[in-house]
């Protein structure tokens, strides 16, 4: 076993956990934080997408023991749930029917938020390809493309 | 999957790491960002006893200048190689080949020298590396030594970097000024290439250093190519035959992505494309 001190959607946490347990195990399993999922066994998907010190990881590819010392924002702590809130993104993935089944929402969200940190305006196809690595299999990406740019605040999107 | 047990390690220091690396020697195995060493663990691929994570290490990230070179440490992701001032400027064929890597969580945590150590033939550094006649630091227990690129590269998944050694930092001639493109040819937006062509060009055209990714069990120099294009026109016409050299000497791998001979056909395509984008035209 080996111990972590981290700080998990705003709150310290601390753990003794076996080297092997991947972050995304911690977070479900350990914190019963479920909000972030698995989607693969590859790393390909992008459904467990989370922030580690404020950039997006796949957190089935990081280990928990990798997260000691540093800040992690999953789904479920980018918006203030206490006041009922929902952050922009999420705002706009309702308004703009970004999700069908939802299973890839959690990630898609994650990386969209990502994305627009470092490119608050981006174009259409800066948004598909900032989101290469997140696979959604129900709503062919249209809507989650035009959630994003909604959540830039470009209703229309910039023009490639 | 989950991987099977290890033992984990965190050593502060290059030194340290290397007396964990002496101590453990075969059931021992150096993480880096684990964007491949993770997916390898969870398909019960490899299970080694130890894990040696360098992530603790902090001389061994960051961008430096050094006269002639710019100098990459190991660690350094490839969102900060594709994004630093000191590479866009000096060696940008890196910056547009990082940028190609994966997808954007990868890059987050994916090192360039955990990309170059793991010698994937597909993988997407090796042959701007190799273009840019890149030197590799490489310590030991006996010291540090250098190792050009050309030996760097010895086979699928196999490097000069011995079993007790760690690849420190990467020094990068700089080529000032030197125009670049990565022409990275898919199936699957955010995954390795079938092939992709590394370019980068001095004026239009006065000397071009070309890449090969994915053309051999490692990454190739288009050489034929190269002396072709010294004294080029930067026309579609005048990089024709030039590009038309860029498989000369290859014998690329058969499997489910592209025979043999399509990967040679790539090979030509890709770097006329790539040449006259590395020349701005
Ligand atoms: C879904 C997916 C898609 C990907 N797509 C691409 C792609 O399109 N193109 C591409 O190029 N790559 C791709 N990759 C791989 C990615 O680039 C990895 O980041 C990179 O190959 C390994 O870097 P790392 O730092 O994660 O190394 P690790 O996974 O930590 O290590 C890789 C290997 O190198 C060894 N090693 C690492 N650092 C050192 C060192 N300093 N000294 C000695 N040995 C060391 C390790 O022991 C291990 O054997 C992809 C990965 C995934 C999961
Ligand atoms: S579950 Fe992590 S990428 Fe699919
Ligand atoms: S909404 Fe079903 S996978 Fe994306």
């Amino acid at each position: 076993m080996t111990k972590i001190e981290l700080t998990v959607d705003g709150a310290a946490v601390s753990d003794d956990v076996e080297p092997r347990m991947l972050l995304v195990q911690y977070l479900r399993e350990k914190l019963g934080k479920t909000g972030t999922v698995i989607g693969c066994d590859t790393s390909n998907c992008g459904a467990c997408t989370v922030h580690l010190d404020g950039t997006s990881v796949k957190s089935c590819n990081v280990l928990a023991v990798q997260a000691n010392g540093r800040t992690v924002t999953t789904i479920e702590g980018l918006a203030d749930t206490a006041e009922g809130d929902l952050h922009p993104v999420q705002e706009a993935f309702r308004e703009c029917h970004g999700l069908q089944c939802g299973f890839c929402t959690p990630g898609m969200i994650m990386q969209a938020v990502d994305l627009l940190a470092e490119n608050p305006t981006p174009t259409e196809e800066e948004v598909r390809l900032g989101m290469e690595g997140n696979l959604c299999r129900c709503t062919g990406y249209h809507n989650i493309v035009k959630s994003v740019l909604q959540a830039s605040g470009q209703t229309e999107g910039a023009q490639a | 999957m989950i991987p099977a047990h290890f033992d984990y390690l965190a050593p502060t220091s290059v030194e340290e790491a290397l007396a964990a690396l002496g101590e453990h020697g075969d059931d021992a195995k150096i993480i880096a960002g684990g964007q491949s060493l993770l997916p390898v663990l969870r398909m019960r691929l490899n299970a080694p006893e130890v894990v040696i994570d360098l992530g603790g290490i902090s001389s061994l990230r960051g961008i430096r200048d050094d006269g002639d070179a710019i100098v990459i440490g190991a660690m350094t992701t490839h969102h900060a190689v594709r994004d630093h001032d000191l590479v866009t400027e000096h060696a940008l064929l890196l910056s547009k080949a990082a940028a190609e890597v994966a997808d954007a969580q990868i890059r987050h945590r994916g090192t360039f020298g955990g990309a170059l150590a793991h010698a994937d033939p597909a993988g997407d550094l090796g042959a701007p590396a190799l273009a840019l006649d890149a030197q590799f630091v490489i310590a030991g227990p006996g010291g540090t030594r250098t190792v050009e690129a050309a030996d760097f590269f010895v086979d699928l998944f196999e490097t000069a970097i011995g079993d007790d050694e760690i690849l420190t930092e990467v020094r990068v001639p700089k080529h000032t000024g030197w125009g670049a493109h990565y022409e990275k040819f898919v199936r699957v937006a955010h995954q390795w290439p079938i092939v992709a062509v590394a370019a980068t060009v001095r004026g239009s055209i006065d000397e071009a250093k070309v890449g090969l990714t994915n053309m051999g069990s490692t990454p190739l120099r288009a050489s034929a190519t190269e002396q072709a294009l010294a004294g080029a026109s930067a026309t579609e016409e005048g990089v024709r035959a030039a590009a038309d050299l860029a498989a000369e000497g290859t014998n690329p791998p058969s499997d489910l992505n592209g025979a043999s001979d399509y990967r040679q056909h790539l090979a030509r395509v890709l770097t006329g494309r790539a040449v006259l984008k590395a020349a701005g035209s």
